[in-house]
């Protein structure tokens, strides 16, 4: 037993006091060494981040002067915005529309690599991994380039075949199309290089059994793939939502949230609102908003998983 | 134990310093002797020998006072000089002196130090201070920052002359020459003559450049045109003006009109894409300070050279040109209070000014009136005099100008952040809402930022 408290060992004969032998005995206890071996792990998650989400916390129940303490008065305030009511809503559309479409390219390129020949496949699994590995912000840069109002190099190749050009950044609709396409281009190679992995360690007796039944391709995928992967595809969904909803990089450098905030999203508006604009505290308060809307999509994403591993065991 | 124990705040903030002058190696400007140390951060120049001007007058500075000066250019790329306020005024240990943008003074006014001995020293040299200068750096009765040079700018129309006599009829050179006086047809640069220039340059396919998304160029231009009509949004004491407002509706509608000569993705536009339209030929006119021009004297002098700076137009409350101003802060909770104010009034004289101004090619826009008439405006070019009119001088009967003054600047600050004015136009230009619905949506969004203090 480790953490139950049981003695390592039998405690020597002490000859000293009774006060000495406690001690030894707390600093021989199984639970109080791994105590102190975690030390250093609890103190960087309570560092950087139990007192910042605290600190948070703290700093969305405070008027803008951080003056006095004004409860819930910021949520109520922002719950009564039409423009935060709209950044709910596409911070919603972007991080399930981004995640389903790199789900959907993820699982396609894995299966399309799983089937390369290994020799071959080592190169194509390296080139297709290239997005994930560009820092956001730098990559996004070069995406802008390309969107840019006036001088877009994709409506420059659209004109040469007499499409007209297309206002990618300039009219809403389009402007939140390419901010999710520019976020699943950048996020579709995790998914690809998990559910490869996850691809590769589903046994091939399983194939061979189904193809002796003779299941076809499609039901090779839909009753021996999926099931086998179902575990790995809701964490990387989960993740991926967790990390695509905190997005701030992608918005930042495309749209500025334009127009008319109709790209903006929590990261982004918590960041005008509380750096640029002087609300620290309301800047907060966006940005903890991010915390139920995520903890409703973990708990449906997790029941799942644990409602599967029982049905396992 | 007589002496005063070290406290926690205090061992951190030496342990920050040492570990911080170690890291970036800043440039240090030497000086041997015991007017003790400084840390500045200052605004890292677009014009890459701004940094050089200010670096060589703080060592003159600090030689003559003998006090030892680090300085950090720190660029606004990324608002890494607004984040870095915002830290040091949370933390409460950083520079000394540090560079504030237009709105960060009244943010950060409780913990910044008052310099009104400062500011009335120079006033009394140098006569009155910019308006808007002063409404930004004043709150709570005191002047919590030195108005800078470094950086402060104005935004008027940088005209492609050749091709606004040749499509819109107006010598822009004859209206407004390099000679200290109005020419003929000044008086009738109204936004109503912009008006029918700009639908006659979209027409013969040089559209003007003019932003309307959410970056400051935007703001600020349609800022002054607002305030030409008289068109505010929230009065001094924070309650919004929206409702019964003709002037702001007119406003409204003239610029939804203009609208629709602009190209038509000027809702995408950031602060690069005017100088952009400029530089290529693409456009006669942005609202710029002369940075554009001094790219394309580089880049495409045959364009550069057929640029003329002029005044903004005039509407029925008068002539506003967009300013937008630098300052200089010092924070309350610095060591060596005295010296970083000496520092910066040493900066504010007319000598420092005016370095500061010639090194920068005339972009940097010092805060008095009475130094407008520096030579380097008169001598810049091809075309020499093309940035004469570019700061504001008293022919122009002009006020400077900021978006959303005067509402009270921690109201002002969030209007100018989330660019209302240019996002209520574009509800009706772009979004299709009638000009009721948008003023509408504006007034819920004043309410949304006066509230919660």
């Amino acid at each position: 037993m480790a953490a139950d408290g049981t003695l390592v060992a039998g405690a020597p004969a002490a000859a000293g006091s009774g006060r000495a032998n406690t001690m030894q005995r707390f600093a021989r206890q199984r639970s109080t060494i791994a105590f102190l071996m975690a030390l250093p792990l609890i103190a960087l998650i309570g560092g950087l981040v139990v007192y910042p989400a605290g600190y948070a916390m703290w700093l969305s129940t405070l008027n803008r002067r951080m003056t006095a303490n004004i409860g819930l008065g910021n949520f109520e305030i922002l719950l009564e915005s039409d423009t935060f009511w709209m950044v709910i809503m596409q911070s919603c559309i972007f991080a399930v529309g981004a995640v389903i479409a790199k789900a959907l390219i993820g699982f396609w390129l894995a299966h399309m690599l799983h089937h390369i020949p290994a020799k071959g496949q080592r190169k194509w699994r390296g080139m297709l991994l290239i997005p994930w590995v560009i820092p956001p912000a730098l990559s996004t840069l070069g995406w802008w380039w390309m969107f840019d109002p006036s001088y877009s190099s994709i409506n420059w190749l659209l004109n040469i075949f007499a499409v007209p050009a297309v206002p990618w950044l300039g009219e809403p609709w389009w402007a939140r199309f390419s901010v999710i396409l520019v976020n699943v281009w950048y996020g579709s190679p995790f998914f690809m290089i998990m559910y490869l992995a996850a691809l590769k360690s589903v046994p091939d007796q399983l194939y061979e059994a189904a193809a002796i039944d003779g299941a076809t391709g499609w039901q090779g995928l839909r009753y021996v793939t999926l099931p086998m992967m179902q575990n790995i595809i809701s964490i990387t969904v989960l993740f991926s939502l967790i990390v695509t909803f905190a997005n701030y990089d992608i918005v930042r450098v495309l749209t500025n949230g334009g127009p008319r905030d109709l790209t903006q999203v929590f990261a982004s508006y918590a960041f005008q609102v509380g750096i640029l604009s002087g609300n620290l505290p309301r800047g907060a308060a966006v940005s903890l908003f991010m915390f139920p809307v995520l903890a409703v999509f973990a708990y449906f994403i997790l029941r799942g998983i644990n409602r599967r591993n029982k049905e396992q065991m | 134990m007589t002496g005063k124990g070290m406290t926690r705040r205090g061992a951190l903030r030496s342990g920050a310093g040492v570990i911080a002058a170690g890291a970036l190696g800043a440039p240090m400007v030497h000086a041997q002797g015991t007017g003790g140390s400084l840390r500045v951060a200052f605004w890292d120049h677009w014009v890459p020998t701004g940094n050089d001007a200010m670096r060589a007058l703080v060592k003159e500075w600090s030689e003559k006072n003998r006090v030892e000066v680090t300085l950090d250019f720190i660029n606004t790329t990324g608002n890494q000089l607004q984040l870095a306020g915002a830290a040091q005024a949370q933390s409460k240990s950083g520079h000394d002196i540090i560079s504030l943008a237009p709105w960060d003074v009244g943010t950060y006014a409780s913990v910044l130090e008052p310099v009104d001995d400062v500011i009335n020293r120079l006033i009394a040299k140098y006569g009155p201070i910019n308006p808007v200068a002063e409404y930004l750096a004043k709150r709570e009765g005191a002047w919590r920052g030195v108005p800078a040079t470094s950086g402060t700018q104005n935004k008027p129309a940088c005209v492609r002359f050749d091709l606004m006599q040749e499509h819109a009829g107006l010598d822009v050179r004859a209206m407004w020459p390099a000679n200290g006086q109005a020419g003929p047809g000044a008086d009738q640069w109204t936004w109503d003559t912009f008006l029918t220039a700009a639908e006659k340059c979209a027409k013969a396919g040089y559209p003007f450049g003019l932003p309307l998304g959410a970056f400051s160029d935007a703001v600020d231009w349609v800022g002054a045109l607002f305030a030409s009509y008289g068109a505010s949004m929230m009065d001094e004491k924070g309650k919004p003006t929206v409702r019964n407002n003709p002037k702001l509706r007119t406003a409204i509608e003239y610029a939804v009109r203009l609208s629709k000569a602009l190209p038509n993705d000027v809702w995408a536009w950031d602060d690069a894409s005017n100088n952009r339209a400029l530089i290529s030929g693409r456009s006669a006119l942005v609202f710029n300070p002369p940075s554009a021009w001094a790219v394309a004297k580089r880049d495409q002098p045959q364009v550069a050279e057929k640029c003329w700076t002029i005044p903004m137009p005039a509407g029925p409350e008068g002539r506003f040109l967009a300013y937008l101003p630098w300052t200089s802060g010092i924070w309350n909770f610095g060591r060596n209070k005295q010296t970083a104010k000496a520092l910066l009034e040493f900066l504010g004289e007319r000598s420092s000014a005016e370095a500061l101004t010639s090194k920068t090619s005339g972009y940097d826009i010092p805060p008095f009136e009475s130094m407008t008439d520096f030579k380097i405006w008169e001598t810049e070019g091809p075309p020499v005099g093309t940035v004469y009119n570019y700061p504001l001088k008293p022919h122009h009967k002009a006020k400077p100008s900021i978006a959303f003054a005067p509402a009270p600047g921690e109201f002002a600050a969030q209007m100018y952040v989330q660019a209302l004015n240019t996002k209520v136009i574009a509800r009706v230009a772009q979004g299709g809402d009638s000009v009721d619905q948008a003023l509408g949506w504006l007034e819920r969004e004043l309410s949304t930022i006066v509230r919660g203090g």
